[in-house]
């Protein structure tokens, strides 16, 4: 994708938001420039802070979902017999909206760090569960074949196979998941807690300081923004031959 | 001496392939194996490289026998086999990397196949970047690197066109003059069959117990592909191939080509 026609779409989006507060005349919608203005002043009075505890707890969060979703994953695409044992469960638990758990996760852990990060891990687990499993699943059988052949053991056919046959699915997944988990976040820390973005949020909107209330929305918009460009980033690095078969197609 | 004695396999659930079947090979010599679909060619060659298991019976491999794994054989398979997110001398290199030689050593090597089979020029190339013609020889490559004493060829050239299936097999014919190991190639093509091996093996639906063994002591050189013998020679096998009533019963599309000529 192009950077020009990336900087262009922010640019209307931009504009667009100019007019419409032009246009309604009310501090409910803040011009774009207000709203910046808000955000500056605000960046070194707490704002910064805020920013800092929702991205670590977004971090963490995708860290342990990846810590575990990818193994498990892996093991249960490779091990038939488990996997008809497990999958039933995932069936099962897989769809059911894991917010609706912030409260009795709330009990259990606590208002701090630990119940937000246990409820975004827990949602982002499962997309990446679900993923590495059906990708372990498609692995043609002629890789490991072939590797086998050339003397490798369990462990090398891990590492030469299934761990970078899979990981274009995890990084799409992550990146396709990141605003649902910044959703989740918003969700969370707007509820028993006096910390991150969420409260930032509902804080300046019951204080009615709507230019500092949309400076919470768009730092949350560039957290998401930055951790999607990251993962696309990151996808583009190390799953280049993804894009390689693609190109040759085009030829 | 390499080869089978008294083999006995069969899938699991699946009825016997094999029953006592024997199969020895002179180290240096080139074979042929031909057969209809699910006769066990490709499964006594992965019997061979140490990926499957007899129920019963001896595998030599020149007195080398260990369980799992031999890399003193190589596998070359249909669908090359390469790995799609590695580059070629990723994958040429791969083989190396996991017999743990030092990164310095491991370059040098692959480097050195790479330019032997004429592919150092895309050595950076993804598979999906390369035509047929330059994975399979990406394929053969990773198998030399390690030396194998017997290579070991599942149908490679299968999914090429006529041309570049003809340039590899003169690449392979050149490798084994010069590398003198001994090589086993599995084809569905009689004509393929014909101009690679010195012996062609054929085998019959299962079981198998004993292999139908044809002498073809002409073959060996480029120019056999265009020899009156060469000719007879194929005409040979496919009334061998016929006898056996093959036809109907299995994929045999390269048949069709002899009927043309």
């Amino acid at each position: 994708m192009s950077k020009k026609l990336v900087g262009l779409s922010v640019l209307t989006i931009t504009i667009a938001w100019a007019v419409a507060a032009v246009i309604i005349n009310s501090s409910i919608l803040p011009t774009p420039w207000k709203t910046i203005h808000s955000f500056i002043i605000d960046l070194p009075q707490g704002l910064g802070w805020h920013i800092l505890v929702s991205g670590w707890r977004i971090l963490v969060s995708m860290a342990i979902a990846t810590a575990i979703g990818v193994p498990l994953g892996l093991w249960l695409g490779q091990n038939r017999r488990w996997d008809r044992f497990a999958y039933p469960f995932i069936y099962t638990t897989y769809p059911i909206p894991k917010i609706a758990l912030l409260p009795v996760i709330i009990l259990f852990l606590g208002i701090g760090d630990s119940s937000k990060i246990f409820l975004i891990s827990l949602i982002l687990f499962f997309q990446v569960l679900v993923i590495v499993r059906d990708a372990s699943r498609n692995i043609p059988s002629e890789y490991v074949l072939s590797l086998r052949s050339l003397g490798a053991n369990k462990a090398q056919i891990l590492k030469y196979v299934y761990m970078p046959a899979c990981l274009p699915a995890v990084l799409t997944s992550l990146r396709l998941n990141v605003a649902i988990a910044i959703a989740v976040l918003y969700l969370a820390e707007s509820f028993a807690t006096n910390s991150g973005l969420g409260y930032y949020v509902m804080d300046t909107w019951q204080q009615l300081a709507y230019s500092r209330m949309y400076a919470g929305v768009l730092a949350m918009s560039l957290i998401g923004s930055l951790a999607f460009i990251s993962l696309a980033y990151l996808e583009g690095r190390l799953c280049r031959w993804t894009q390689a078969g693609k190109q040759k197609q085009m030829a | 001496m390499i080869g089978v004695e008294r083999l006995n396999f069969a899938y699991k659930k699946g009825s016997p392939i094999f029953t006592n079947f024997d199969w020895a090979i002179t180290p240096g010599d080139r074979w042929s194996i031909i057969g209809p679909s699910g006769c066990g060619k490709s499964t006594l060659l992965y019997l061979l490289a140490g990926l499957y298991f007899p129920l019963s019976g001896k595998i030599n491999l020149n007195g080398y026998q260990k369980p799992g794994c031999r890399v003193s054989s190589g596998l070359i398979l249909q669908d090359y086999g390469l790995l799609p997110w590695a580059t070629a001398l990723d994958n040429v290199s791969l083989g190396l990397r996991i017999q743990g030689l030092d990164k310095r050593k491991v370059l040098e090597i692959a480097q050195k196949w790479l330019s032997e089979l004429g592919i150092d020029g895309v050595a950076s190339h993804y598979p999906a970047e390369l035509s047929g013609g330059q994975r399979q020889r990406v394929a053969i490559a990773r198998t030399l690197c390690l030396e194998p004493r017997l290579l070991l060829m599942d149908e490679p050239f299968a999914s090429l066109d006529a041309l570049t299936r003809e340039d590899m097999q003169n690449l392979i014919l050149d490798l084994w003059k010069r590398l003198s190991s001994t090589m086993v190639l599995v084809t569905h093509n009689i004509e393929e069959a014909v101009f690679w091996g010195q012996k062609i093996m054929i085998l019959n639906h299962p079981p198998n117990t004993a292999p139908i063994i044809m002498e073809n002591p002409e073959s060996g050189s480029l120019s056999y592909r265009h020899a009156a013998d060469f000719v007879s020679r194929c005409k040979q096998l496919r009334e061998l191939v016929e006898q056996k009533g093959w036809n109907g019963k299995s994929s045999y599309a390269d048949s069709e080509e002899i009927k043309h000529e």
